[in-house]
């Protein structure tokens, strides 16, 4: 995957390769976006500025969550619909540790992810790893039940009411006019640390490059040595370690529910498909994407859910561009 | 053209009687259940005919991704347009909702195949087209659920008449018509479905299934044969969302449309057996009375469960064991394993 990503990047110097047209092309329609929501809003800078800024801020945790999915995708083969489980699993986590022990909502991503990864790896050692190379449909049902376990489970024991996190006194930062509260901008900045963490941890060290290895071709790394069933025990709970730690992160912004997590489910199968998947870049930009097509889409569509305009952006990229718009060929 | 080609050559099944072994069976059973609603107590009845939606509903999902191997995440949305289309028609118009059924499935095919059309002209096939269903159907949730034409997310009651009428579907509470006519409907399911299997196009679904490539350099018509599976799958589904409405006289947007639909309705041919005509009758016999177990087991926990006493949850959870268990020790579901072992022998 990183190989592919490598060009991707350094594509553009190289004249006029094929995966700059369909970047072109977005661009363009990005443009003409931009241009009917101005419209819409009768002219108003303001609105337009601060869809753009809690767009791309919600856009950065939605990276996070898709960085886990599309990794786990480009490794397992394995399309987690459990993603949005674990994100709200984060948020139980936090909301006990800081309602119960007063931790700071933040500190709690010291417990959270260490959680997420053992259980992670859990779950794949004893339940996923059983199934591989059977029927994609399987794996993905598999998926399905443990994340309707967790969500029920959570259901059973906390029940359906909202929680909140408590946090201090919200500061408002100003951002050319549009306003970002403090937990949001620390969303964003949490989240891209931990996925250029993971970035950085995948290109350079031993673990990550046998991560990679595998996703590139499982049986020559099996003859070198790798062993592949540990790396899929090591992918998989890192995917989840991002979901959980997104789930942390957002607790101070959103109402705490066993279902909470579903809209980043959501958005995060779109990300992966239009990043491509199992490219790790093209999810930390479909992220970015996806957090400003909700807020766009809400402009455009202001009497329907915000999930509208991603749900659009998800089909046609699906019948466009099925490949993902970073990726040249198929 | 080369359609001919396959029909001159003989085929042992054609010369079938009608009335084989499958037939035989739904006969059967339907004898075997026909006495149930007067057997049975005001609150198993309920499960009984919660049986039958999900079987219906099973067998919806069996015959498009469990034949057909197309993977549909989004079948909710056939459910929702055929419960939706019966209680506008009945509500607004006045109109029965036997004919809202049939506008209903009508409505439902149409949608599933431009929906099938649009997937395979971009040639979207595995994982890409199980989500690509999925967001189709959530797009219809939520436009459902924003449109004050469709009454947004307060949803449809149906109107409630004196005594019982046939031609409005609706009887009074308990009554064991609603039994019979739930039975009624999902014979005919089944017995469109072992028809179905039987005909050319059913063999020629099974074949696309099981090699695209192949099937289609024999002169089978791929698309052609993928949408219709895709238009009888969501005909079937879009029935058993109107006789839901009838009988639980309400629908809304998330009990038409939610994920949480299509998510059953994958469970109950999982659990039963994929593929197989009997697979979602076994798989719903399974999962239909698991709710009202675990809402019993809620109501007056054992000691050890006391503080579990008027939660939610855990008939889904038990759902999500369940699913976990079958794929990991019965891949094919139990009437599938039970039939492979038979056969074996």
């Amino acid at each position: 995957m990183a190989v592919t990503d490598a060009t991707a990047e350094a594509a553009p110097a190289r004249g006029l390769p094929p995966a700059l047209k369909p970047i072109l092309i977005s661009i363009a329609i990005a443009a003409v976006v931009f241009f009917l929501a101005y419209l819409r809003t009768g002219g108003s800078g303001l609105i337009l500025t601060q869809a753009l800024v809690t767009g791309l801020l919600a856009g950065g945790v939605y990276s996070l969550v898709a960085l886990g999915l599309t990794l786990i995708f480009g490794v397992l083969h394995i399309i987690n619909f459990a993603t949005g489980a674990f994100v709200t699993l984060g948020m139980y986590v936090t909301y006990v540790l800081s309602s119960n022990l007063g931790w700071n909502p933040y500190l709690t991503i010291v417990v959270s992810v260490p959680l997420l990864l053992l259980l992670g790896a859990v779950i794949q050692r004893f339940i996923i790893n059983r199934a591989m190379g059977e029927s994609h449909a399987n794996t993905l049902l598999l998926t399905l039940g443990i994340g309707l376990l967790i969500e029920n489970s959570l259901l059973l024991f906390f029940s359906g009411n909202p929680q909140s996190v408590r946090t201090e006194q919200d500061r408002v930062f100003n951002v050319f006019g549009a306003v970002a509260t403090q937990s949001r901008v620390i969303a964003f900045f949490g989240a891209m640390l931990l996925a250029v963490a993971l970035f950085i941890m995948l290109q350079r060290t031993p673990i990550g490059t046998a991560i990679r290895a595998v996703a590139a071709n499982p049986t020559g790394a099996r003859l070198v040595g790798i062993n592949t069933k540990r790396i899929y025990v090591i992918t998989f709970a890192l995917g989840i370690a991002c979901a959980g730690a997104a789930g942390t992160l957002v607790s101070p912004i959103v109402s705490i529910t066993p279902v909470a997590g579903e809209v980043f489910n959501i958005t995060a199968f779109v990300i992966v498909v239009l990043g491509g998947l199992g490219k790790v870049l093209g999810a930390l930009f479909g992220g970015l994407i996806v957090g400003l097509a909700e807020q766009f889409g809400g402009i455009l569509f202001p009497d329907q859910s915000n999930l509208l305009g991603v749900f659009i952006v998800f089909v046609l990229i699906l019948f466009l561009r099925p490949q993902g718009l970073f990726s040249s060929g198929s | 053209m080369s359609e001919t080609l396959v029909q001159t050559v003989p085929s042992p099944m054609r010369k079938r009687r009608f009335f084989d072994g499958n037939m035989i069976a739904v006969v059967v059973l339907v004898v075997l259940a026909f006495p149930l609603p007067l057997l049975l107590e005001q609150g198993q009845e309920a499960i009984a005919i919660r049986v039958l939606i999900f079987a219906m509903l099973g067998m919806s999902w069996n015959i498009m991704s469990g034949f057909g191997g197309m993977f549909s995440f989004g079948h909710a949305a056939y459910f929702g347009i055929g419960g939706y289309t019966s209680s506008i028609l009945l509500v607004n118009l006045g109109i029965s909702p036997w004919i809202g059924m049939v506008a209903g499935m009508g409505l439902a095919a149409g949608y599933g195949v431009i929906v099938g059309w649009l997937c395979f002209r971009y040639k979207l096939r595995g994982t890409y087209f199980a989500l690509a269903t999925f967001a189709f159907a959530e797009m219809l949730r939520i436009i459902v659920q924003s449109a004050e034409v469709l009454n947004a997310s307060i949803g449809w009651n149906v109107p409630l008449i004196q005594g019982s009428s046939w031609w409005l579907m609706q009887f009074p509470a308990g009554s064991p018509n609603y039994f019979w006519l739930g039975l009624g409907l999902m014979a005919a399911c089944l017995v469109v479905t072992i028809v179905f299997m039987r005909s050319k196009a059913g063999r020629f679904t099974i074949a696309i299934r099981e090699d695209e490539t192949a099937a289609s350099s024999l002169g089978v018509p791929v698309l052609q044969y993928k949408l219709t599976a895709i238009a009888l799958s969501g005909a079937i589904g879009a029935l058993a969302g109107v006789f839901y409405t009838q009988y639980y006289l309400f629908i809304d947007p998330e009990l038409g449309f939610g994920a949480y639909r299509s998510i059953e309705a994958i469970l109950i041919p999982v659990v039963g057996g994929i593929g197989t005509i009997w697979g979602p009758i076994v798989g719903s016999v399974l999962l239909a009375p698991l709710n009202d177990i675990t809402a019993a087991i809620l109501r007056n926990p054992p000691p050890f469960l006391e503080f579990l006493q008027g939660r939610t949850g855990l008939d889904v959870m038990l759902y999500a064991v369940l699913i976990i268990l079958v794929i990991l020790f019965l891949p094919k579901g139990v009437f599938g394993t039970i039939k492979e072992k038979v056969t074996k022998r």
